[in-house]
């Protein structure tokens, strides 16, 4: 029978069908952080379990981290520095990898899992976070839990899952220049609604996601969850493959041929069946830009703010009402002549090494606005070397960017940092909710470019509209 | 771990009608003060529940504030309930506020889970039957007890009524009998051993 990619993955980890709808299925990988590691590791502790095996257990310092130059454990968040203690002394008593603060491996959970050979393809991953689904981008089995389960995960090695049904999109066609997986993944979100895959898993495939290099597949299946997806995959080809080898944790020499023989099997059969699939034509995706606080409220850059009175939907129609008045805007305003205050690469989105090359390249010689703060953040420790390396710190410090050590930043609140309440972001991170980025904040999700573009120009503005 | 079976639950519901109510909403980070799973109800909501979050001084304009929904333990609310962050600290704070049930059209898969593993119930109904439930509890809803009964798999609406639901059998089981996932996985412990053993040999690279 003709299997899909999921339906392999699946097979290859149910150790058995529970009778309850539910399978049993082999978590190969479990990554902590320190906002709620410490948590799940001493609840686990005071109920006298252990972790099953702890060299397939990883935890990194990201969440909560401040991420000025010259950081300690203290950070901006009250009693943060406890979270990081307290997970740092529980990871270290279960003898599990860590990536503290100052490891030259540090970085965000989504960001370093790949790039240290941590989520391989074929592998199942699970994190209490809900942007695991961002591993699919490597043909991982990835998505997120909570506290209970990542103990569950870990004591037993395993997990207790309802089987997902399953999705394919197929973007096909050629994508303009401009138009990056986050454009792509923004105009999936508004097209299929922010509840439009769940109970799914979704594969993506077709040509213009064969183009998209490792790391922008990996931006693509970062927001599967903000269109409440089980989770996102792509199976693995010779790209992703020569991107899994020789890293830290990769397969050793004496597997390698056996595991690359494992992952090139990885791909939906054929004539394999999915229960939904949609196609969409990447010729007609525009770098698009959120104007609302759901990533569902997006639209092309060069359009303006859409009416509510459009929306047949009564529900949703309530919801952008009172997303225009949180975020300020009135209908009809040209998305490109909203003024911003502030500009934010980073998060386990786009702060990875390819996502700082585009900006860099917009912004060599180029200034941000006076009027606009600009911080860049980048997805790891790792990341933030390679791109000094390439002097892309020196063309983002002249630009008038501020650059940080790794961790999730301004992505979110936790870290106790914003840049105020009312004030306008443009941010290449993945949530727009209110109060995400601080209370009062309003946040214009977008690619790396158009943050790049936006900073400069003031307001959204779109990279190669000149 | 066993916690206490939930076979049949009475209370108060409160409705808190918003689509996609996020879990930052619910507990927002700056209330997960402390490295534990308690002492969280007080942030419960908290930038809609009170008009200055330091002093705690309440908005009496929400829900929870109101004296006819004191002592709530079943919250009405609307699509995709949950959204967002997968923090558990979310359902901590809402069972530890008192909520035993959560009414919705639907929740968000994480949040859902995270529910079943505390012994909280989230029950989904159609909006139109939450709308006709909440008809009739909103004049007073002090006296307008809601049972929830999750071995029929029933809604008790104060004129006598039964709203059928569905829930999942696994989800259903764990809620009545009380029983902690961690303790019958480990039941299972065999089977996971023998089947390691085996994967080990077809996928020696995934192990160290």
């Amino acid at each position: 029978m003709p299997l899909t990619l999921f339906e392999k993955l699946w097979s290859a980890h149910e150790i058995r069908d529970l009778e309850d709808g539910q399978s049993l299925i082999l978590i190969d990988r479990v990554f902590l952080h320190e906002r709620t590691g410490a948590i799940a590791l001493r609840n686990m502790a005071e109920t006298g379990r252990a972790v099953r095996d702890p060299s397939r257990v990883f935890c990194t310092m990201d969440h909560i981290v401040d991420t000025h130059p010259g950081r300690g454990d203290e950070t901006l968040m009250p009693g943060g520095q406890n979270f990081i203690r307290a997970t740092r002394e529980a990871a270290q008593a279960e003898g599990l990898h860590l990536f503290d603060i100052g490891h030259p491996l540090q970085g965000i959970m989504h960001v370093i899992s790949p790039e240290l050979g941590i989520a391989l393809p074929g592998l199942t991953v699970v994190c209490p976070d809900s942007h695991s689904c961002t591993l699919g981008g490597i043909g991982a089995l990835a998505w997120g839990i909570g506290s209970t389960d990542a103990e569950h995960a870990m004591v037993t090695g395993t997990l207790r899952v309802r089987r997902p049904r399953n999705m394919r999109v197929r973007f096909e066609g050629q994508r303009p220049k401009d138009v990056t997986a986050k454009d792509m993944v923004l105009h999936l979100i508004r097209q299929i609604g922010s509840d439009g895959g769940a109970g799914h898993v979704v594969e993506y495939a077709g040509r213009a996601v064969a183009d998209l290099d490792v790391e922008a597949r990996l931006t693509l299946c970062n927001m599967a969850v903000e269109y409440s997806a089980f989770s996102a995959l792509i199976a693995p080809d010779a790209k992703t493959i020569e991107y899994a080898l020789g890293r830290p944790f990769s397969p050793p020499p004496q597997h390698k041929a056996t595991a690359v023989e494992h992952w090139r099997g990885l791909r939906s059969d054929p004539k394999a069946r999915f229960d939904r699939e949609l196609v969409i034509d990447c010729g007609t995706v525009q770098p698009t830009v959120t104007w609302g606080t759901s990533p569902q409220h997006s639209v092309p850059i060069g359009s303006t703010v859409p009416d509510p009175a459009d929306e047949p939907d009564a529900g949703r129609r309530a919801a952008m009402k009172r997303a225009l008045s949180y975020m300020g805007l009135e209908v009809g305003r040209p998305m490109e002549a909203i003024e911003i205050d502030a500009a934010f690469i980073g998060s386990c989105t786009n702060a990875r090494l390819s996502d700082l090359r585009a900006a860099a390249e917009y912004l060599r010689g180029r200034s941000v606005s006076p009027d606009v703060t600009a911080v860049c953040v980048p997805g790891s420790t790792s990341v933030k070397r390679a791109a000094e390396k390439e002097g892309l710190d020196q063309v983002f410090r002249e630009a008038g960017f501020e650059w940080r050590e790794s961790g999730c930043s301004m992505c979110f609140y936790a870290g106790g940092e914003t840049f105020g309440p009312g004030k306008r972001i443009v941010s290449s991170t993945n949530r727009n909710f209110e109060g995400r980025q601080g209370p009062g904040t309003r946040t214009h999700l977008a690619s790396p470019l158009t943050v790049a573009a936006s900073a400069c120009e003031g307001r959204l503005a779109r990279a190669a509209a000149e | 771990m066993r916690r206490a079976p939930f076979i049949r639950h009475q209370g108060i519901v409160a409705p808190l009608l918003r689509d996609h109510v996020d879990t930052d909403a619910i507990i927002p980070s700056r209330e997960m003060k402390r490295v534990s799973r308690k002492g969280l109800s007080e942030g419960l909501f908290a930038g809609w529940r009170y008009r200055d979050e330091e002093k705690r001084t309440p908005e009496p304009g929400f829900v929870l504030n109101q004296a006819q929904y004191k002592n709530a333990s079943i919250l009405a609310t609307g699509d995709d309930f949950g959204c967002g962050s997968s923090r558990e600290h979310a359902v901590w704070a809402l069972a530890e506020y008192g909520f035993r049930v959560l009414l919705a059209p639907s929740f968000a898969a994480i949040f859902e889970r995270n529910c079943i593993n505390n012994g909280l119930a989230p029950i989904r109904l159609e909006e139109q039957q939450i709308d006709a439930l909440l008809a009739q509890t909103e004049a007073d809803p002090q006296s307008s007890a809601v049972e929830i009964d999750l071995e029929k798999t029933i809604v008790v609406c104060p004129d006598g009524a039964r709203i059928r639901f569905t829930l999942s059998e696994a989800a259903r089981t764990l809620l009545i009998h009380g029983w902690d996932p961690i303790d019958l996985t480990l039941q299972c412990a065999e089977s996971i051993d023998a089947f390691e053993n085996e994967d080990r040999a077809k996928r020696p690279w995934a192990y160290f």
